[in-house]
């Protein structure tokens, strides 16, 4: 059957003890879309592919993946996403290639397939040479293209992009761009992103999300965005929707969890 | 299944280049087996216990896939803290499979490093006293290494960080194995110590291999193996209990 969106968020909320990190949060993706989740660091970002990608319960609301709801059809909801995180999630004491057969077999690439594909993508990063040193021995823009070469591998129907060109070159960037314009045209694979870098979501996304303070505050395609704002540029328009002042978040390390700060819900808006 | 299998894999992988684990934690039991086997092993015959060394071996076995499978669910600790456990949680595999097939790894390790020290005990003198029965003292490790590398699992799923580990480590793991009969026999120890370790399901665990390798039994066998099976249920249940809470 074939789904009239990709990804389906209604009345999302996750509190983490008082706050609000995503607070009735709604939208919708057509298969095939790309669309940008733009915020400042803390907004809710993350908390809200956690929640999509099956990391985190929501506290309440619906969370459809290709029509399988993220918390009571988990099974199906994982077979439908690849994912490229936003913290570095590799085995560094494989090698570079055993970390990608380990995908392949833990993600059911069929077993014909698995040599191909890891060769063709990691000849995309221009990893290939590379293949057999262990990751441990890897730099930290290497790593972020291996992770990205896995998140493709089981060519899934939609692909989460946690700031994914963070810390890599310019080159790898517009390898990495193309390759997942390539993607949403011709496989229809449906594209969910994150990034700071918002020339890059004014070039690639569709559509666009601008989400503070866990609620989303404007939706649409970049020139909505402009004109609703009365701005001439995404950069402007950005920045008027969600202030100049700078965010805190708590750690990461913190649970994993990105939420925001305690002290931000007395701050100044 | 070839998920489990690449999930064992990996943990393999792993061990086998992470040479210092190997050493490190076998170097523990090692140690006890000399300083304790020799330095109170004349203390222990002139007190009328017999051969010393000959009692401590079940004993440091049982340390050995006690530390190990402990010490793998540090693993699982890494793995949240560094995020591939991410990677394997995300995975369209149920997560009961998850935890099994890194458990079997985590299994297989304990097991090698209890072949390697029960090999260092015969070079220093262990003799089993019927090596027909050897057979079924691997097969007790197995379970044995099982039931701890879940327990492990468990643990490590409940902790946040390495201090709350340690902090696992020193008020749980340490007096388990300090108050069974790990390392005395319980026949004239005081009440206290007798009913702690009565009441701790590793001294029936040493108990049973005591039994297979140097026929002596204070529970008697078909005792230490009824409470191995709870144990090892109940460790399973607790690991996959806990790990279906993971949220990372």
């Amino acid at each position: 059957m074939k789904q009239k969106y990709a990804v389906e968020v209604r009345n999302a909320v996750k509190t983490f003890g008082d706050i609000r990190a995503v607070d009735d949060v709604s939208f919708m993706i057509k298969p095939g879309e790309i669309f940008a989740f733009l915020g400042p660091n803390g907004a809710g970002k993350s908390t809200t592919i956690k929640m999509l990608t099956t990391m985190l319960r929501p506290t309440s609301g619906q969370l459809l993946l290709n029509g399988h709801d993220v918390t009571r059809d988990q099974d199906k909801a994982r077979k439908s996403f690849g994912i490229v995180f936003q913290d570095p999630a590799v085995e560094e004491e494989l090698t570079a290639y055993e970390n990608m057969l380990f995908h392949a077999v833990l993600y059911g690439v069929p077993k014909e397939d698995q040599k191909v594909r890891i060769e063709e993508l990691m000849r995309l990063v221009d990893l290939w040479e590379r293949r057999d040193s262990l990751v441990r021995t890897y730099s930290g823009g290497m790593r972020r293209r291996l992770e990205i070469a896995r998140g493709l591998m089981h060519r899934p129907k939609i692909l989460f992009l946690d700031e994914p060109t963070l810390g890599l070159d310019t080159q790898t960037r517009n390898i990495l761009w193309d390759y997942v314009k390539k993607l949403s045209k011709n496989e229809g694979m449906t594209i969910f992103f994150t990034t700071h870098y918002l020339d890059e979501a004014e070039q690639v996304a569709q559509r666009i999300a601008i989400i503070d303070y866990g609620k989303i505050v404007a939706e649409g395609t970049t020139k909505q965005l402009t004109k609703q704002t009365k701005t001439k540029t995404l950069e402007q328009a950005y920045l008027k929707l969600t202030g100049e002042g700078i965010r805190d978040e708590t750690s990461e390390d913190f649970n994993g969890l990105n939420v925001r700060n305690v002290m931000r819900t007395g701050g100044v808006r | 299944m070839s998920e489990i299998y690449i999930l064992w894999w990996r943990q393999m992988k792993r061990y086998l280049r992470t040479r210092s684990r190997i050493f490190g934690t076998i170097g523990q039991p090692v140690l006890f087996l000399l300083a304790l086997g020799y330095g109170l092993g004349a203390v222990f015959e002139r007190a009328g216990q017999g051969d010393y060394l000959q009692f401590l071996v079940p004993g440091i076995i049982l340390q050995t896939l006690l530390f190990s499978g402990v010490f793998w669910g540090i693993q699982i600790l890494f793995d949240k803290r560094f995020g591939f456990l991410k990677e394997m949680l995300v995975a369209p595999v149920p997560r009961v499979k998850v935890l099994l097939g890194n458990a079997l790894g985590g299994t297989t390790i304990s097991i090698i490093q209890a072949v390697i020290v029960f090999i260092v005990a015969v070079a220093f003198g262990f003799r089993p006293q019927n090596w027909a029965l050897l057979p079924l003292t691997l097969l007790i490790v197995v379970a044995l290494a099982l039931t701890l590398a879940s327990f492990g699992a468990g643990l490590a799923s409940m902790v946040e960080d390495f201090q709350g580990f340690q902090a696992i480590n020193n008020f749980l793991v340490f007096p388990l194995f300090f108050l069974s009969s790990a390392l005395y026999p319980l026949t004239n120890v005081p009440d206290v110590l007798r009913i702690l370790a009565s009441i701790n399901p590793l001294s029936y665990a040493v108990d049973a291999l005591r039994y297979t390798m140097i026929h002596q039994t204070h529970f008697g066998l078909g005792k230490d193996l009824a409470v191995m099976a709870v144990a090892l249920i109940v460790c399973v249940t607790f690991a996959v209990n806990r790990f279906n809470r993971i949220q990372v």
